[in-house]
């Protein structure tokens, strides 16, 4: 059995899934509970000063009879008072002292008010710190939050301020409501983080009721922006993790957010440079017990492939991950459908034909039997026809032999200039 | 069944046990199955509906809420769409031609068909407007699937159409020849009135030959349409035929589709002769009125019954008894006139020089005695000779021959499209089938009238 425990950053988890600081974390009861379903940590519901919250708070995006995949809250921290959250914490880590609780926090950007609750907190016993730099809703507003996390200077300062008092690990966690998130996450770096956390969710619109012509969610007929969060956003996240990872210059540790809903998903933020992960919406749709499914499906996979630890996944797939530039244009792929696994509902035609390159012809054999077959000389190797396929199998795509060597745009640019200058 | 083991059946129990029998979906129930549709490009599933029904289309309509565009993308290519999507054979039509037959599990195409068309109908759509009067006139002759078709599409193309049915409603089959419990008699009646929506009349209880002659339509239209389907089921030609306790199949179906209930089937030993879809109404029918024995006699196998297979499971599932290799030869009475006894024969299949096909032939000294206390009689329907006569019109044994386009017979102004042209052995006859060549003859008819009036204009 592959070892699934994890040390990230310093704190240490049996498995590397922690529940996201959010609406699950919000009690020492739903951690407890989360715990006695088998989860490796949580990062406890943003400590702040209390607030006051809205109804209604959420709202989903529902996808051809798929519910939530993609979710939308514009609840804040923690309404409740700090010391009833400091003795929850204090019983929930007694009870499970081989889990992981991360205090969140969030205060204004200033020296004194860091200290004063970085001292405060850890005076109960945490294993780690999570700063909230991007809540984008509400919070910001107040100037907390994403108001913070999107000015890579307040970003250092916030984490130094913190740092400068924290006995224990401090993780600065980042907003994706920004253009670049990797100067936000060297400026964390550089402010002294232990880790980045990404990524907080991302500013929406859940939808408008078409009969009331109210948004989603709304509180009493008015509507805000709200964060982003669930299985739509994973692709999101997963390219903001695996930019920062690759940046030579960027050296801690990732804890990766967003979307995250089965083993399959860990692996691959793991892959692309995350250390661990943090969960949230899927819980959220399915209750604490989907922790079992994310624990043995990792564990299974590493035996699989024979990988001793998790830990071994970090990364591995960081440096396959590049510029556009630096992409072999001399490489060649095309479809082909596999006739005896097709059903023939002809969508990868439509969609070659109607929005793609025009490649793939309906063809009738010699017994009257319909079958389809691409013409690899035009098929531009798009995925577009095994992306619509509805047949697992029925369309490979295939590596063609190269008849070039590899080239990419910047070496083509570079041989040009070479060849001009002479 | 409600209480068969009771002498009698409670008003109740009779309007339960003739109920709908087949649940239709909730909106969620609706929803998710038309996200499982694929939308197919070029689908099979159109290919294989006689109508042509955009099926992807109409499925997806469904998954986005827009159920009056659903039900009109169903009625627009079938105008009896809403009792297709309840006795289509539909595992041999479109869901047997959906893709998904070959990974998973076939779209209830039918049951989807059915949930639209019965919002349609709840929420009182109007679909079609009658096009501008043309000034020619149809007379259309049976108002079953194929006529309701044709005047449909004529009636949409500006044409003055007049439905001559012999019953007192129309809607053919549908309205009367199949059983409620699979199409509740409601359903036929909407599709008739979507159809006198557009200005068609249909005059009722009016029997051509009997109550207006075929020289009077023939004069007074500009072209008829023969659509009178097919008659009573014929005699058995044995003994006993005339006794207390003998049923022609199609009329038992008709009574309770008026929901007169007979009562003497309570407690009863029931036998129907044949194995088509009529003799499985017949069996199914006579189990909710509470006969106790319910049996279908073949005088062929299991291979060669013409029920469709859901037809056959319907029945079985009703506990309905099958005796193959079976044909009675005589019935015999009691002293009051009842049947009491059938005296039947074996059959064993053996090849004969007719045709390819097994021929059942009587295995000599196998008569054994049933007894029963009622028969009914589905050995298929005789034609409509009489009519055909009238007009005139070549057929062969009863089938009015047709040109295989125009649907012209070989009068000059007189069509003729459903059951009346269906040649046993070439294609099914279905209610679908039906709609689709009253549409067929509806354009062929529009086409040689604008084309004799444009040889008018150049005359």
């Amino acid at each position: 059995m592959a070892d699934i425990s994890i040390n990230f950053a310093g704190i240490k988890s049996p498995n590397p899934y922690w529940l996201a600081s959010a609406p699950p974390t919000n009690t020492g009861y739903q951690v407890q509970r989360a715990f006695e379903a088998g989860w490796g940590g949580a990062v406890w519901k943003t400590l702040c000063e209390p607030v006051l919250n809205v109804t209604s708070r959420f709202g989903a995006h529902h996808f051809n009879g798929q519910r939530v995949a993609g979710f939308n809250n514009i609840e804040l921290v923690s309404d409740r008072p700090i010391e009833e959250n400091l003795k929850e914490i204090y019983e929930t880590k007694k009870r499970f002292p081989d889990r992981a609780i991360i205090a969140s926090l969030m205060v204004e950007p200033q020296r004194d008010k860091f200290h004063e609750i970085v001292k405060r907190v850890q005076d109960v016993g945490v294993d780690g710190f999570e700063l909230n730099l991007g809540c984008p809703h509400g919070m910001s507003e107040r100037g907390m939050g994403s108001a913070v996390g999107q000015h890579p200077d307040l970003v250092e300062k916030s984490t130094l301020y913190a740092k400068e008092v924290a006995e224990v690990p401090v993780i600065t966690k980042l907003t994706p409501n920004i253009t670049d998130i990797t100067a936000t996450a060297k400026a964390a770096e550089r402010g002294g983080a232990d880790a980045v956390s990404m990524i907080n969710t991302i500013n929406s619109l859940m939808g408008v009721d078409l009969d009331t012509w109210n948004t989603t969610p709304n509180v009493n007929g008015m509507g805000a922006h709200g964060g982003y969060s669930g299985p739509a956003v994973k692709p999101i996240a997963l390219n903001m993790i695996g930019e920062c990872a690759r940046q030579p210059e960027f050296n801690i540790p990732i804890s990766g957010i967003g979307g995250i809903s089965t083993w399959q998903d860990t692996v691959e933020f793991m892959l692309m440079g995350s250390g661990n992960v943090q969960v949230c919406t899927a819980a959220m749709h399915h209750g604490f017990s989907i922790i079992d499914d994310l624990t043995e499906g990792l564990s299974n996979y590493l035996d699989d492939k024979g990988v001793a630890s998790v830990s071994e996944l970090v990364g591995k797939s960081v440096e396959k991950y590049t510029d556009w530039s630096e992409l072999d244009l001399n490489h060649r792929m095309v479809a082909r459908i596999n006739n005896d696994i097709c059903i023939n509902c002809n969508k990868c035609h439509i969609a070659c034909e109607d929005t793609a390159h025009q490649c793939i012809d309906m063809l009738v054999d010699g017994n009257g039997k319909e079958y389809l077959e691409v013409r690899e000389d035009d098929c531009v190797g798009c995925n577009l026809c095994a992306i619509v396929c509805p047949v697992e199998g029925a369309i490979d795509m295939i590596d063609l032999e190269p008849t070039e060597p590899p080239m990419s745009w910047n070496q083509r640019e570079s041989a040009l200039q070479v060849l001009n200058s002479k | 069944m409600g209480n068969l083991l009771h002498n009698l059946l409670t008003d109740e129990d009779l309007e339960k046990n003739f109920a709908e029998s087949r649940p239709s979906y909730n909106a969620q129930g609706a929803f998710d199955e038309a996200n499982r549709c694929l939308y197919c490009y070029d689908a099979p599933c159109i290919k294989a509906c006689p109508t042509g029904i955009d099926i992807p289309g109409f499925i997806k309509k469904i998954a986005s809420g827009n159920l009056e565009g659903s039900a009109k993308a169903i009625m627009e290519e079938n105008p009896i769409g809403a009792s297709c999507g309840r006795v289509c054979p539909t595992e041999v039509l479109c869901e047997g031609a959906c893709v998904l037959n070959d990974s998973t599990s076939p779209i209830m195409i039918g049951d989807l068909q059915r949930y639209a068309t019965d919002w349609s109908i709840r929420n009182e759509q109007v679909m079609f407007k009658a096009g501008k009067r043309n000034g020619k006139r149809i007379a259309i002759i049976g108002g079953g699937p194929a006529g309701l078709s044709a005047a449909r599409e004529l009636g949409r193309m500006g044409y003055e159409v007049t439905i001559f049915e012999a019953k007192n409603e129309a809607g053919g089959l549908d309205t009367h020849g199949i059983v409620p419990f699979r199409l509740p008699k409601d359903i036929s009646l909407w599709e008739v009135e979507q159809v006198e929506n557009l200005g068609v009349e249909i005059r009722t209880n009016t029997e051509v030959g009997k109550d207006v002659s075929a020289t009077d339509l023939v004069s007074s239209y500009d072209a008829i349409i023969l659509t009178a389907g097919m008659s009573k089921v014929p005699m058995l030609n044995i003994g006993g035929e005339d006794l207390k306790g003998v049923y022609d199949a199609i009329d038992l179906v008709e009574e309770v589709k008026n929901e007169k209930y007979p009562t003497e089937f309570v407690g009863k030993r029931v036998a129907i002769i044949g194995a088509g879809n009529t003799a499985v109404d017949g069996a199914t029918t006579s189990v909710r009125l509470g006969a106790d024995n319910v049996k279908i006699l073949y005088r062929r196998t299991e291979a060669e019954m013409s029920a469709y297979d859901f037809e056959y499971e319907f029945a079985k599932q009703d506990n309905v008894e099958f005796r193959w290799l079976i044909t009675p030869k005589r019935i015999i009475g009691d002293s009051d006139g009842y049947v009491k006894q059938l005296e039947c024969v074996r059959m064993e299949l053996k090849e004969t020089e007719f045709d390819g096909r097994l021929q059942p032939v009587e295995i000599e000294g196998s008569e054994f005695m049933m007894d029963l206390d009622i028969i009914i009689k589905a050995i298929g329907q005789t034609r409509h000779h009489q009519l055909i006569d009238e007009f005139g019109l070549e057929h062969h044994n009863g089938v009015v021959k047709v040109d295989n386009e125009t649907y012209l017979t070989s009068h000059p102004k007189v069509y003729a499209a459903g059951d009346v042209i269906f040649e046993k052995g070439i294609g099914e006859a279905m209610a679908v089938t039906a709609a689709q060549e009253g549409k067929e003859t509806a354009y062929a008819i529009h086409q040689q009238l604008n084309e004799s009036n444009e040889s008018e204009a150049q005359v």
